[in-house]
This record gives structure tokens, C-alpha cells and sequence, in this order.
């Protein structure tokens, strides 16, 4: 019988079916970070439980960090949360990224650069994007706090097998597209509820063209089309990046882990539930219009009108937005002005990112009145880009080059968007408020973003000198 | 955990689609590292005026009809984006024990389970059905029997619900996750065991 990948990590990991009752699913990986864990420590010690395999957790501290002055945290709630993630994490005993470590940075950054999630792995965390691990081709998922508690305590999950869907890319990316645009003009087929129930695997010639950088960028925001998870087939692009990592298999063991992780490809023929194809010459770059991950057009679009919407929710979802994004139906995107601009985020804070706004900001000045600031998603991003000199590219533009953190992408440290302002921001979610009360967000690219600083609106950057 | 009992409450309209768990609780208020006290801001960004603390009488569960509900009527893909506990927490600390609505975002749907509070999904027809009786009789009180997987109105809706079996029996019972599970020791034991002979890399070297 043929299985998918899905299928083959989901036996893989079954621990046990009973008749009455949930499927267990033994959890290999667990992340941490401080907002969402405090609870679930405290339900243990409540019950008496113990952590049970120390070994399968790493920690960060991340969301409440502020990106200047970081040790310097002025909100008493945030700091107490920073120091009860410290206390229980040196109670149990478990892997810290904390804050004065050279590693730290944002949870999904990290991991994968120390190589802790591999193939075929079941991996959670207390947040959603743990989707960004998929692009391993490990079932990553996030998961609420008493999950958290959960997966401690007994290093499994209750679990429901997810349908299944393939979302095949093929063909060739237009120039300054990347895997940002691939993942929002995938969410704008699909809609931010099209994934629901759906396990994602990403497939197709445009997918295995990506980088692991690319990979983990479009697995990131398969929880914005409202998958369980994204997928994509681990191969050579995946070992090669694994091989050498801290926490990588080594020795005898790298052919058989590899060996392995071969094995667990989609087999020829596997049936899926769903099928979402897109060609890759049609994705433009993207720029998301309203207040919704699927409210997201082409640069070269226009803002759309709530007639353009046969379906009445989403016509009254579009009137909705563009009353909070103060925009007019039928205004071009490339005359949206911009106050902010923000680099950075899990999805999009890593190397690549840096290295492709760097190459829009030679040279060039931010545009009068814009405020733009790079977060490099963890401490040795950052100090690879100072390698190579980036920082000075962005602070002779006029940037900011800030320390690692979640910062503006979800705006609880410190960084957000005053009342009305609106930003174009790398990051993932555009909800209302998101960035800052009243706050407008655009999702964009990195180089979207970069070429927007400079112009002070956005540009379709394939025509823009 | 509460076990769910059967109950007849006030069912508040929030006729919305997509409300995502950063409206539910706005990120500046998930600083707390205890599970409780997160009632009062519940919508907080929606439920007041800019000085943060009088009530925005524009917002609909600040209507007086609506004090004390514990029956939420919402529109498709409620509680999407952040995985954030503390939405239900909120909710359930707010005083809502059953949220309904045509579709649920994955993680908030579990999540609502672990902290018993029913999450109910009807076609959209039901859905405008319920809606349209509470807008036309505000304060209306709706009858949810989790045993019959029955919503019952005054006006003559009994609407049937499905619900996981093992979910259902969870709620009824105020059964702990963990307390389940663990009953399942050897078998998680017995997994481990295979596992480090299978995947030696996995596991710290003994
Ligand atoms: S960068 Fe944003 S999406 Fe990523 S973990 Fe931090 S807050 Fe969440």
C-alpha cells in the first residue's frame, strides 16, 4: 500500500490506538519559549509530575525581549515571565537559549541552525509556527499550554490523524519572487481556512529549487492557510544543511539517520485528500492588503472592492479591512505610502533575508518620514550579516540594525506600530493590532520591504532602479 | 478540570468571521504566568474605548442583553492564528462555557477541550438560524445538552451536533489529559525502548 509522507511519520510515531480514546503520538522534539510554557510547569508541579525526557526539549527566550537595550526589560509582567522561563528551565534541567547566551534568538530560528529537528521527527511547541520545522520534513505542529504540560509529562500527544494535501508548485519563479510570495499567493488560493484539517506537503519543482532557508520560510506560514502543518520532502538540500550540526547525527550513524530520512519520501502514486496546484511563473511578488493572511494580492494589483467578492463573508471580511487599513477599492498597490518597515520574524529573519534586502539598499537612503529596522532573527544571524558587513549596509541607508528578538512581528517587547501607522513587515500576520493598536500591516518580502523603505510606498522591484 | 453539565444560558452574537485569537486576547495582556484572570480582556482591543478602560458601548457583548452569557455565537473560523491558551483561558474565565460557529481554527478547537469549553460546529444555515433568533429577541437563552449533542432554542431550533466521542466523554467527566494518558505508561515505555534501537541517534548516548 502506498502511503504519504504524512502517513509514514504519523506509524512511525504511534504508540498506541486504543478502542476508546485518542491515538497517542510520541513527540520526538519539543521547543520552548517563555510566554507560552510558565503555565504548563506550574500544572506540574501542581500534580507532582516530573519532566520526562529532558533531552528532547530546547528553550528560548524570545517574544518579550526588547530588540535595543535588551537586558533592560520595562514591563514588570514580561520580565517576571523572562525570569520564571530562567528559573524552570535550570529547575529541570533543560537546554536554554536564554538571554545572555551567544545562541539566542527567535525559537524557530534557533533550532534549526543547532540542527535539532530532523526528518521525520514529531515536533511541537506552544506556538503555531512551529510549521517552519516542516520544511525538514518533520511533522511540526503547534500546540496550546496544557499540551505543553502534556507532552512534559508523558512525551506524547493525543492526537487525530489530519487529511492530507498537496500543494504542487512547478515551474520557474519570476525574478525577486521567493518562497514569502510562494507562501502568500499559496494562502490566497486557499483562503486562511482552506488548510484547516489538512496536513500541507509542498512538492513540485519550484519547492525542491528552495533553499532550507526558502523551505522553512514557506512551512512557517502553512498555519496562516490554517494547515495542521507544511511538509516538504526532505533530499540532499536538507542533509547537506543538517551535516556537521551540533545536533545532527555523527559518525556510523549520519548514513543510517540519512538512510532513513530517505524512506519517509511520499511514496509514487500516495493518494492525497486534496490538491492545490499553482505554476510558479503567475506568483509575482505579493503584497497583503488587509487584515487577513489571505487578503493578499500582486504588487502590480489593485486594491480590491467588496463586489469583487461572490462569497458574502468574505465581501463583508474585505469591507471590514480596508475601513481598518484606511484604503480605497481600486487604489494601486504601488501607491500605498508606508511609515514603517520592518525585516525580521521567524519567517523572515534569517541569513538569505538579510542578504537580499542588503543588495536593494546599496547605496540608497531610506525616504523621509520612513522608520526601518532589521532584526536579525538570532544572535548568530546577526553575526554572520556583521561578517559580512551588512549591518553597514543598512545603517548607511539609514536603517536600524537592532539585536535578535521577535520585535515588531507580533509587538509585546517594546516594537510596535503607533495608532494609524502602517508598516510593510516580513513577518506573518497581518491581524488587526498585531503590530500595535490601530496598527496597518503589509506583508511582504524582504526586498519588497527594503524597496519600500527607499521609496517610501511600495514598487514592484523587477522595474524599479 | 469542570465537568460540562447540561445548562440554559444567555447566548451573545458575535457576528463576525475570522476572529483570531490576538483579538480574543491581545498579546499585551498574555504577560501572566498564571492561567487565570484573563476575563477582563477578553476582546479587549473591540471591548473598550481608547482609554482602555471605559466599555466601547458600539461592542456587542457590551450590550446589557448579553451580561452573563455563556453561549457564544460567532461566525466561521473562530480563534485562527496564534496557538495562545490563554484565548480559552479568556474565554472561559470571562464566563463562556460553549462557543458556536460553523468552523474552528485546529488548535484553538483542541485547546477549548482542555478547558471545558464546548466548541459547537453547525452548518451555515444553523448558524444563521441561531444568529437571526438572537437578533430578533436579544437575551435569548439557549438550551445545550452535551449528553444529547442537542442545541435547543425557544424559538423551535433543536440542532444536532457532532462531537469526538473520547472528547464528549472527557468534558462530561472533567477528565485530566495527563491522568488518561498515563495510564498508558508501558505501552510509551515499551515505544522508547524500540525506538532507541531503531533511531539510536535520537537519544543521548547512555
Ligand atoms: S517571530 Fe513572530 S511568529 Fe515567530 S515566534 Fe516570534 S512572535 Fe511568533
Amino acid at each position: 500500500m502506498t502511503r504519504t509522507m504524512y502517513e509514514k511519520i504519523w506509524d512511525a510515531n504511534l504508540v498506541h490506538e486504543p478502542e476508546a480514546g485518542s491515538p497517542l503520538l510520541f513527540v520526538d522534539r519539543h521547543l520552548m519559549h517563555e510566554v507560552t510554557s510558565p503555565q504548563a510547569f506550574e500544572g506540574l508541579r501542581l500534580q507532582n509530575r516530573k519532566v520526562r525526557n529532558v533531552h528532547s526539549i530546547l528553550g528560548t527566550i524570545d517574544h518579550c525581549v526588547p530588540t535595543k537595550d535588551r537586558f533592560n526589560i520595562v514591563d514588570v509582567i514580561a520580565k517576571k515571565q523572562v525570569e520564571t522561563m530562567t528559573a524552570n528551565c535550570e529547575e529541570n534541567e533543560i537546554n536554554l537559549y536564554g538571554m545572555d547566551s551567544n545562541q539566542n534568538g527567535v525559537i524557530h530560528i534557533v533550532v534549526p541552525e543547532h540542527g535539532f529537528v530532523h526528518p521525520g521527527m514529531v515536533v511541537c511547541c506552544g506556538d503555531s509556527h512551529t510549521a517552519t520545522h516542516g520544511a525538514f520534513g518533520a511533522l511540526a505542529f503547534g500546540i496550546g499550554t496544557s499540551e505543553v504540560e502534556h507532552v512534559m509529562a508523558t512525551q506524547t500527544l493525543q492526537q487525530k490523524k489530519a487529511k492530507t494535501m498537496l500543494v504542487k508548485v512547478e515551474g520557474k519563479l519570476p525574478a525577486f519572487s521567493t518562497a514569502k510570495d510562494i507562501a502568500l499567493a499559496i494562502i490566497a488560493k486557499t483562503g486562511t481556512a482552506g488548510g484547516t484539517g489538512y496536513v500541507m506537503e509542498f512538492a513540485g519543482n519550484t519547492i525542491t529549487d528552495l533553499t532550507m532557508e526558502g523551505r522553512m520560510t514557506l512551512c512557517n506560514m502553512a498555519i496562516e492557510a490554517g494547515a495542521r502543518a507544511g511538509l516538504v520532502a526532505p533530499d540532499q538540500v536538507t542533509f547537506d544543511y543538517l551535516e556537521g550540526k551540533e545536533f545532527a547525527p555523527k559518525g556510523d550513524e549520519w548514513p543510517m539517520a540519512v538512510e532513513y530520512w530517505k524512506s519517509l519520501v511520499s511514496d509514487e502514486g500516495a493518494e492525497f485528500d486534496a490538491l492545490v496546484e499553482l505554476k510558479a511563473e503567475d506568483i509575482a511578488p505579493q503584497v497583503s492588503w488587509g487584515t487577513s493572511p489571505e487578503q493578499v494580492i500582486s504588487v502590480t494589483g489593485v486594491v480590491p472592492s467588496p463586489s469583487d467578492f461572490t462569497n458574502e463573508v468574505k465581501s463583508q471580511a474585505c469591507t471590514n479591512a480596508l475601513k481598518y487599513m484606511a484604503l480605497e477599492a481600486g487604489q494601486k498597490i504601488t501607491d500605498i505610502h508606508i511609515d514603517v518597515v520592518f525585516i525580521g520574524s521567524c519567517t523572515n529573519g534569517r541569513i538569505e533575508d538579510f542578504r537580499a534586502a542588503a543588495e536593494l539598499l546599496k547605496g540608497k537612503k531610506v525616504a523621509d518620514g520612513v522608520q526601518a529596522f532589521a532584526v536579525p532573527g538570532s544572535f548568530p544571524v546577526k553575526v554572520q550579516a556583521e561578517k559580512e558587513g551588512l549591518d553597514k549596509i543598512f545603517i548607511d541607508a539609514g536603517w536600524e540594525w537592532r539585536d535578535p528578538g521577535c520585535s515588531m512581528c507580533l509587538a509585546m517587547n517594546g516594537d510596535e506600530l503607533e495608532d494609524g501607522q502602517r508598516s510593510a513587515s516580513t513577518s506573518n500576520r497581518n491581524f488587526e493590532g498585531r503590530q500595535g493598536k490601530g496598527g496597518r500591516t503589509h506583508l511582504v518580502s524582504p526586498a519588497m520591504a527594503a524597496a519600500a523603505s527607499v521609496a517610501g510606498h511600495f514598487v514592484d522591484i523587477r522595474d524599479w532602479k | 478540570m469542570q465537568p460540562y453539565i447540561k445548562h440554559t444560558s444567555i447566548a451573545a452574537l458575535m457576528d463576525r468571521s475570522n476572529v483570531d485569537t490576538d483579538q480574543i486576547i491581545p498579546k499585551n495582556f498574555m504577560k501572566k504566568v498564571e492561567r487565570t484572570g484573563f476575563g477582563i480582556n477578553l476582546f479587549h482591543n473591540w471591548r473598550y474605548l481608547a482609554d482602555n478602560i471605559t466599555p466601547n458601548p458600539e461592542f456587542e457583548l457590551n450590550k446589557p442583553a448579553f451580561k452573563g452569557a455563556k453561549i457564544l455565537v460567532a461566525g466561521e473560523n473562530f480563534g485562527c492564528g496564534s496557538s495562545r491558551e490563554h484565548a480559552p483561558w479568556a474565554i472561559a474565565d470571562y464566563g463562556f462555557n460553549t462557543v458556536i460557529s460553523t468552523s474552528f481554527a485546529d488548535i484553538f478547537y483542541s485547546n477549548c477541550f482542555k478547558n471545558s469549553i464546548l466548541p459547537i460546529i453547525v452548518t451555515d444555515e444553523q448558524l444563521a438560524a441561531l444568529m437571526a433568533e438572537i437578533a430578533g429577541n436579544e437575551g435569548v437563552e439557549f438550551t445545550v445538552d452535551l449528553e444529547a449533542q442537542k442545541v435547543i432554542t425557544p424559538g423551535g431550533l433543536s440542532i444536532s451536533f457532532e462531537v469526538d466521542a473520547f472528547r464528549k466523554e472527557s468534558l462530561l467527566d472533567g477528565l485530566d489529559d495527563i491522568a488518561w494518558t498515563l495510564k498508558h505508561e508501558e505501552q510509551i515505555s515499551t515505544y522508547e525502548a524500540a525506538q532507541r534501537k531503531r533511531l539510536p541517534w535520537l537519544w543521548p548516548s547512555a
